[in-house]
């Protein structure tokens, strides 16, 4: 069984070799994840497994059996809107084509959740792995210690 | 802190944004290319009867199956759909498999059979120039794509005039775009007879013109809709178009939908890349500083086809001389064939290329004049009435190169730095430098074609209102800019207004979304509109309320006491109400521009902008790794719209620019593209950058509606010489040559 966004899913044996990535956008129809490479290098699928940021395009189903997995679709808030690191993307200016932008919160999503107070150099090491040829990271970079800021004001 | 503005940004942080791939239809099939094995060869035969008998295999598609026109191109039709006979390139389409499902067409590529005719292939553009070299490009008549020059006073009186000659060989690399969503299409043939388009492309009139020709169509019976697009950077444009006229193509055929998707690997192989130029230049001087000639030849390799490389060139030949005075200029420029992959639009567009030479050659200049870097460069900088190299008296506009430069000489503190860097000292762990570029760039296409632009805006009887203009969405935020500048003009919430996204079956064509051109014609179009708008609303209020408009603020429109007149709400159900539209169709048309081919001269472009970038790194003396320190850039926008994505092109810029210096290049085999995917090509980290401090100047631009300028390709054509004059502080070494490769240290 695997778990995705909360929903639980029986894996049966042919789906085995599936890669995680085209299972999500084809069979899913969760098309936030998304290819940019298919080889593991550009982190555009990025994917949440037990919390850590890993790259869909390099796993088959049955690495990830009785895994939780959390795509973009499933990033939200407490309130069920917009997720404050998704509103910090959004108000830094973090976005412009997009595409690398649901593998970015991830990656950044499971900084946060380790680290609460990450210095510049630390959230730029956590997203390393994520391409992006649009921003020159510096928005993005500017957006994760914005949300590390709204989410955990009250442990400064 | 402020809030950014994006009108895409929730559907895109949410992962509910669909790009092209994200769409699918019933009864959709997959297409996928055959790509040449070789650069240069002609085919015998293509057989394809193995590939037809696989499952779910419905067609082999080739050149012979094309309706229309075999060959298109935005300047010269050279570029073939699919390859009829002649190879050209090994980013050439033989053949279209389409099968029920992408991996049944997949599993069918290696069993079509080609038989071929190897040829030699030319893959130096030297080479290519030879009078016994054979024709690329027979139709042609001539290996050389095109030409152009400047030829300005008199080469031979400043030669003599000098008292010092620099001379310096420069060379470029060729680059990969590296948008981050590869191409793709997908097509279907409506009952109505007009073949739709979705696709990850740039210019949605001009990919209509590939697709119509493909399928012999009228404009008129194709539909380009614009979808989400995942990077661009100038290379969705001939490639994505061709793709979207493949996928046309199949579902012509098949009568079914059809989607096309590149693969990394398909698109590295395929797309074209950054022009490669051989640049030659001979400079003369006074020993007051002041610059008595330049003489220069650039050789860029086209590669196989044209697609824009005569523009491309065009503006390296305007720019030929950065942004400085030079009374006598002697310049040749030629953009070549050979057998390499194609090259063509590239955000910078020629002028990067220029930069990395001339910001080097005014510094070695300096240094052999015994004068510093930054009096040298104020002595012969473009100043305000100042004429430029072509004749083009730069007096429309503020002339803001000093202000840039004074900004970000400041910001870094250049004057204290430079006097800290270590020229290669043997004593040094890490050695230190600093360097700066400046340039100024022409807007917008200037005298490569027509330029105009138009907005609708279309008031609806709630007072709601939708907008659309000719400018596409290529990520960079354009309808997000368009969106402002039409709240603005109309005192309306940017809640109230959204961007409709355009067909090319509603909108006229625009041109493309090229050329830092969006925010300048798009907002003028917007502008104009949104006056035309204006003056409506005006007269109806005239005529049914006798009272004069004069502002439209917060949702309200005022007298000219500021006393409300009525909400614009009621304004605009008044217009109904009196079978009055509130709608508006503006249009931005460019001043004039002019150019004489034969002597290089004339008003090439109608403004300009102006910038300047600074950088700080450490070299290791015992690997030559180079880290950055601390960029700082400023630039002249006329008017910062969204000041917040004015800074993410700034960023974005700098970035692409410092991969251009220090490591990007596509390395080819006997034309092929080695690298298959990013493994082999290397873009900037997250944890390569530095952080950064953009400094947004603004002198609003009269010839402008809406006083904006561009910033999208500025920010990228200056980095790479900013960088290698800091390592040349830093090492003592000069880097003539992309990507920088440091001498044993």
């Amino acid at each position: 069984m695997i778990t995705v966004n909360g929903v639980n899913y029986e894996i049966p044996a042919e789906l085995h070799a599936r890669k995680l990535s085209d299972w999500l956008r084809e069979d899913l129809m969760l098309t936030g994840t998304k290819i940019g490479c298919d080889i593991g290098v550009c982190g555009s699928c990025t994917v949440l497994i037990n919390n850590e940021a890993r790259r869909s395009c390099k796993l088959k189903l049955k690495d990830v059996e009785a895994c939780e997995i959390v795509t973009i679709e499933g990033v939200s808030g407490p309130d069920g809107g917009i997720h404050p690191l998704q509103q910090a993307f959004m108000d830094a200016g973090a976005i412009q084509c997009g595409f690398c932008t649901p593998g970015m919160v991830l990656s950044a999503l499971a900084l946060l959740i380790k680290n609460h107070h990450p210095s510049r150099e630390e959230i730029r090491q956590a997203l390393k792995g994520n391409l992006c040829r649009c921003t020159g990271y510096q928005q993005i970079v500017d957006a994760v210690e914005l949300a590390a800021r709204t989410m955990y004001h009250n442990e400064i | 802190m402020t809030k950014a503005f994006r009108n895409d940004a929730i559907a895109k942080v949410s992962g509910t944004a669909k790009y092209t791939d994200d769409y699918t239809m019933p009864g959709m099939l997959h297409a996928v290319p055959l790509h040449a094995p070789v650069a240069s060869a002609k085919i015998k035969s293509i057989n394809a009867d193995q590939a037809l008998k696989m499952p779910g295999v419905l067609k082999v598609i080739t050149a012979a199956d094309i309706p229309g026109s075999i060959k298109f191109g935005q300047i010269i039709k050279d570029y073939p759909t699919l390859v009829d006979e002649r190879i050209l390139s090994t980013g050439d389409v033989v053949a279209l498999v389409v099968a029920e499902s992408r991996a049944q067409a997949l599993a069918a590529l290696p069993l079509i059979a080609l038989e071929l005719e190897e040829l030699p292939g030319l893959y130096d553009s030297e080479a290519a120039l030879l009078p016994a070299a054979p024709l690329i490009n027979p139709e042609h008549g001539s290996n050389i794509c095109n030409y152009h020059c400047v030829r300005t006073g008199d080469i031979k009186a400043g030669e003599a005039e000098a008292d010092i000659v620099v001379e310096q060989d420069f060379t470029t690399s060729r680059i990969e775009h590296a948008y981050l969503e590869p191409e793709g299409s997908l097509c279907h043939l409506r009952p109505d007879g007009v073949m739709e388009v979705i696709g990850s492309m740039q210019h949605p009139f001009s990919t209509r013109r590939f697709v119509a020709s493909t399928l012999g169509m009228e404009l008129k019976d194709v539909e380009v809709r614009t979808v989400p697009m995942g990077g661009g950077f100038g290379g969705k444009d001939d490639t994505a178009a061709l793709v979207c006229a493949r996928a046309a193509l199949c579902a012509f055929i098949t009568k079914r939908p059809v989607k096309l998707i590149y693969s990394r690997e398909m698109s590295m192989r395929e797309s074209y890349k950054r022009h490669p130029y051989t640049m030659q230049y001979r400079m003369g001087l006074k020993q007051d500083g002041k610059i008595t000639f330049v003489k220069v030849r650039m050789v860029a390799d086209g590669g196989a086809y044209c697609s824009v490389t005569p523009w491309v060139t065009w503006r390296s030949t305007v720019q030929c001389c950065g942004c400085y005075e030079v009374p006598n200029v002697h310049c040749d420029v030629y953009g070549v064939y050979t057998n390499n992959i194609f090259t063509g639009a590239f955000r910078g567009f020629g002028s990067p290329q220029v930069n990395w030479a001339i910001e080097q050659l005014v510094e070695i200049a300096a240094e052999q004049l015994g004068m510093d870097e930054l009096e040298f460069r104020r002595v012969n900088m473009v100043k305000q009435g100042s004429c430029t190299v072509t004749n083009q008296v730069l007096d429309t506009h503020k002339v803001s190169l000093a202000e840039v430069m004074d900004k970000v000489l400041k910001e870094i503190d250049y004057e204290t730095k430079r006097k800290r860097c270590s020229f290669g000292d043997p004593l040094g762990d890490k050695w230190y430098g600093i360097g700066f570029a400046i340039s100024y760039r022409g807007m917008s296409l200037g005298a490569e074609g027509v330029d105009f632009n138009s907005a609708i805006i279309n008031v609806q009887p709630d007072g709601s209102v939708l907008l659309e203009t000719g400018v596409h969405e290529n990520g960079q935020g354009a309808e997000s800019a368009m969106i402002l500048i039409a709240s603005a003009e109309l005192g309306l919430p940017v809640s109230r207004i959204r961007y409709r996204m355009p067909s090319t079956s509603n909108i006229p064509d625009g041109g493309t979304t090229v050329a830092s051109r969006g925010t300048l014609l798009g907002g003028g179009a917007t502008t104009n509109a949104a006056k035309t708008l204006k003056g409506i609303i005006t007269e109806a209020l005239q005529t049914h309320m006798q009272r004069k408009a004069e502002f439209f603020e917060a949702g309200n429109i005022l007298d000219s006491t500021k006393e409300v007149i009525c909400t614009w709400n009621e304004a605009i159900r008044l217009c109904y109400s009196k079978q009055i539209y509130p709608y508006a169709f503006g249009v931005f048309q460019a001043p004039r521009v002019s150019w004489d081919e034969a002597t290089g001269h004339g008003d090439a472009y109608f403004t300009w902008v102006y910038g300047c970038q600074a950088v700080e790194l450490e070299v290791e003396p015992k690997t030559g790794k180079v880290t950055l320190l601390n960029l700082v850039a400023a630039h002249d926008v006329g008017k910062a719209i969204n000041p917040d994505m004015v800074k993410g092109q700034f960023y974005g810029g700098l970035a692409t620019g410092a991969g251009y210096g220090l490591f990007e290049e596509v390395a080819l085999k006997d034309g092929a593209v080695v690298p298959t995917n990013y493994h082999q090509y290397r873009i900037m980290r997250a944890t390569d950058m530095p952080e950064m401090t953009a400094i947004i100047v603004e002198n609003p631009d009269p010839t402008s509606p809406s006083k904006a300028k561009g910033i999208g390709e500025p920010t990228l054509e200056i980095t790479a010489p900013a960088i290698a004059n800091a390592i040349y502080r830093a090492t003592g070494q000069r880097c003539p040559d992309q990507p920088i490769k440091l001498r044993k240290l």
